[in-house]
């Protein structure tokens, strides 16, 4: 018995060692980022253009990248993603169709993103390219639309899930179209938890580099259209670390997008916590 | 009239946006398949997977390194991440008090949002620095110089072994949740121990659900790029089948596909299309895994 027992505290504390391990991890990764790199960003080097090949002065064009990639992945995402939940959850019930756009949105979530990459460029960039202007913000915003599209109907449909089913049959009761009801009372009570997955997404965005790095085409000009090619701030960091060797604007450029990264996932987990509260 | 008009504008409308996902999957499938077909078909199937030499320069295209390398990385990886992982799932499900999950949920949230260039870039020095160490230091004498840059298997293999610990954790955490309690009360009701209760009872009938956190975490370390190719060498060649290969200098799959794309020919580029074909096949064999086991479970 007295065996039993020791046996079981050295196995307890042994897990315990891993939890914490797990936690001291993740604040040596972020803490050694961002002494590396928080002396180098300033005002100034936000809001300048690299010189010579990015291995001096500031972020600004990537900056610019991001935003640009951000904004038109999720106005093309969004919709699509959000519509594709609506029609899974409030339209159909199962059927072949239904399993077979499952089936397909959990492949997507499980391919690789050079494979996206690889994609995009044979497809958007190649194919396409008097429509999209070949390596250009667009043909990567559409690249990357296809990678967080499972991540946005997985939680649309999660949070329509959760709207109770007395709060559709209340309104259609009261004669309105199942559109009106949709509209007008299901996806605002949904709102919350759509706007997680959105987050997130923009958290995919920000983080991905392989795809982009066959789809934006890495130049580190400030864009002027959707047509033109670009860099995030993660294809910097990789561009400068890898190629230039500049290795305190690599750090400064991830110190960057950890505290980016921090305010995404603060903000989603507020948005979730509030879709939590409205049904508890 | 007006109305239903509208309702069925509406629901064309959102079956073109349900269907975009399976055009998506079908397009990329198409589209890599048909640009990476042609080497194989040209150089014949056995000799591009299996051939030992890849100098695109003189048109010869094997992806046996790459294949080696995506494999040793991704075994180092889990048999770092998979019993961390379920270490760490076990310890927040059975034995940590609220305050300390309280610490721990978020941090491995943290963990699976960190872009992977930042995790590259740490390894690249963090992790580098120390593998260095040990191979110019005590491993010295037993590595050819080329080992001993701290570029290795095994620097990828640790930095990807963080990066699949989140999914490790959060599936397991889920399947161990789903035990239902009666197996662990009727366990304790007869005398058996906290500790001899988990590893006897509900490890074991969470097992379908541990298993396919360990297939996921495969599939995450398999299509890992940027994070790799910061730290692995690059070096196209199949590293030594003992000890010493650990630290030898290699190339994923993925990386193959990352560095060269940017300044590839035609037929070069075919052939990193048919790396992509390699990587997108060992996706598909993982992902029926998975639904075979799913399968399995949801009869039992």
């Amino acid at each position: 018995m007295n065996n039993v027992a020791r046996n079981q505290k050295i196995a307890f504390t042994c897990l315990s060692v891993l939890g914490l391990l797990t936690v001291c991890i993740l604040i040596y990764i972020i803490g050694y980022i961002v002494s590396q790199g928080l002396h180098m960003i300033s005002w100034e080097f936000l809001t300048t253009k690299p010189r010579k090949m990015g291995s001096e002065g500031g972020i600004y064009p990537a900056i610019v990248g991001t935003v640009y990639l951000v904004l038109t992945t999720m106005i093309i995402a969004t919709p699509i993603g959000v519509g594709a939940a609506i029609y899974l959850n409030e339209y159909t019930s199962r059927g072949k169709i239904t399993s077979m756009i499952r089936f397909a949105t959990e492949a997507l979530a499980g391919i690789p993103s050079i494979v996206f990459g690889l994609f995009g460029f044979a497809f958007f960039v190649i194919l396409l390219k008097p429509v999209t202007g070949g390596w250009s913000i667009l043909s990567a915003s559409l690249t990357g639309v296809t990678m967080v599209l499972p991540t946005i109907v997985r939680t649309a449909e999660e949070a329509l899930k959760a709207v109770p089913d007395s709060l559709r049959e209340g309104s259609l009761a009261l004669g309105t179209t199942k559109w009106q009801t949709i509209k007008g009372l299901i996806l605002p009570t949904a709102m919350p938890g759509i706007i997680t997955g959105i987050i997130l997404s923009i958290g995919r965005v920000v983080g991905e580099t392989a795809a982009f790095l066959l789809t934006l085409g890495g130049t580190i000009l400030i864009p002027q259209s959707l047509f033109d090619g670009s860099r995030t701030l993660s294809l910097h960091l990789y561009m400068v670390a890898m190629e230039t060797g500049a290795m305190d604007v690599a750090f400064g450029t991830a110190a960057v997008l950890i505290v980016l990264i921090l305010v995404i996932n603060i903000t989603a987990s507020w948005f979730f916590r509030r879709l939590v509260k409205r049904f508890s | 009239m007006n109305r239903i008009l509208e309702e069925k504008i509406v629901k064309v409308f959102l079956f073109i946006t349900a269907i975009t996902a399976v055009f998506s999957v079908l397009l990329i499938g198409v589209f890599v398949f048909m640009e990476g077909m042609p080497i194989f078909l040209k150089y014949g199937i056995t000799d591009v997977l299996f051939g030992p030499v890849w100098n695109p320069s003189s048109g010869v295209y094997g992806i046996w390194p790459m294949i080696v390398g995506t494999i040793y990385v991704t075994l180092i990886a889990i048999l770092i991440g998979a019993p961390m992982g379920l270490g760490v799932a076990v310890y927040l499900v059975e034995i940590a008090n609220k305050r300390i999950a309280k610490l721990i949920v978020p941090a491995v949230e943290l963990l699976a949002g960190i872009p992977s260039v930042v995790y590259g870039l740490f390894g690249m020095f963090a992790v580098r620095s120390i593998i260095a160490e040990l191979e110019r230091g005590p491993l010295a004498d037993y590595l050819p110089s080329n080992y001993q840059t701290g570029y290795s298997v095994l620097t990828a293999g640790i930095i990807l072994a963080i990066m699949i610990l989140p999914t490790i954790i959060n599936i397991s955490l889920d399947a161990l949740k789903a035990v239902p309690r009666e197996y662990k009360e009727g366990s304790l009701a007869l005398g058996v121990s906290h500790w001899q209760t988990i590893y006897k009872v509900l490890v074991p009938a969470a097992k379908s659900g541990i298993i396919t956190a360990i297939i996921l975490g495969v599939g995450r370390a398999l299509g890992e790029t940027m994070a790799v190719i910061m730290v692995i060498g690059n070096t196209p060649l199949v590293p030594v089948l003992d000890w010493t290969g650990l630290f030898a200098p290699a190339r994923s799959l993925t990386a193959n596909i990352a560095l060269e794309m940017g300044y590839a020919g035609p037929e070069h580029q075919q052939a990193l299309f048919a790396t992509g074909i390699v990587l997108f096949v060992f996706i598909i064999v993982l992902n029926s895994l998975t639904t075979l086991l799913v399968r399995r479970k949801g009869r039992k």
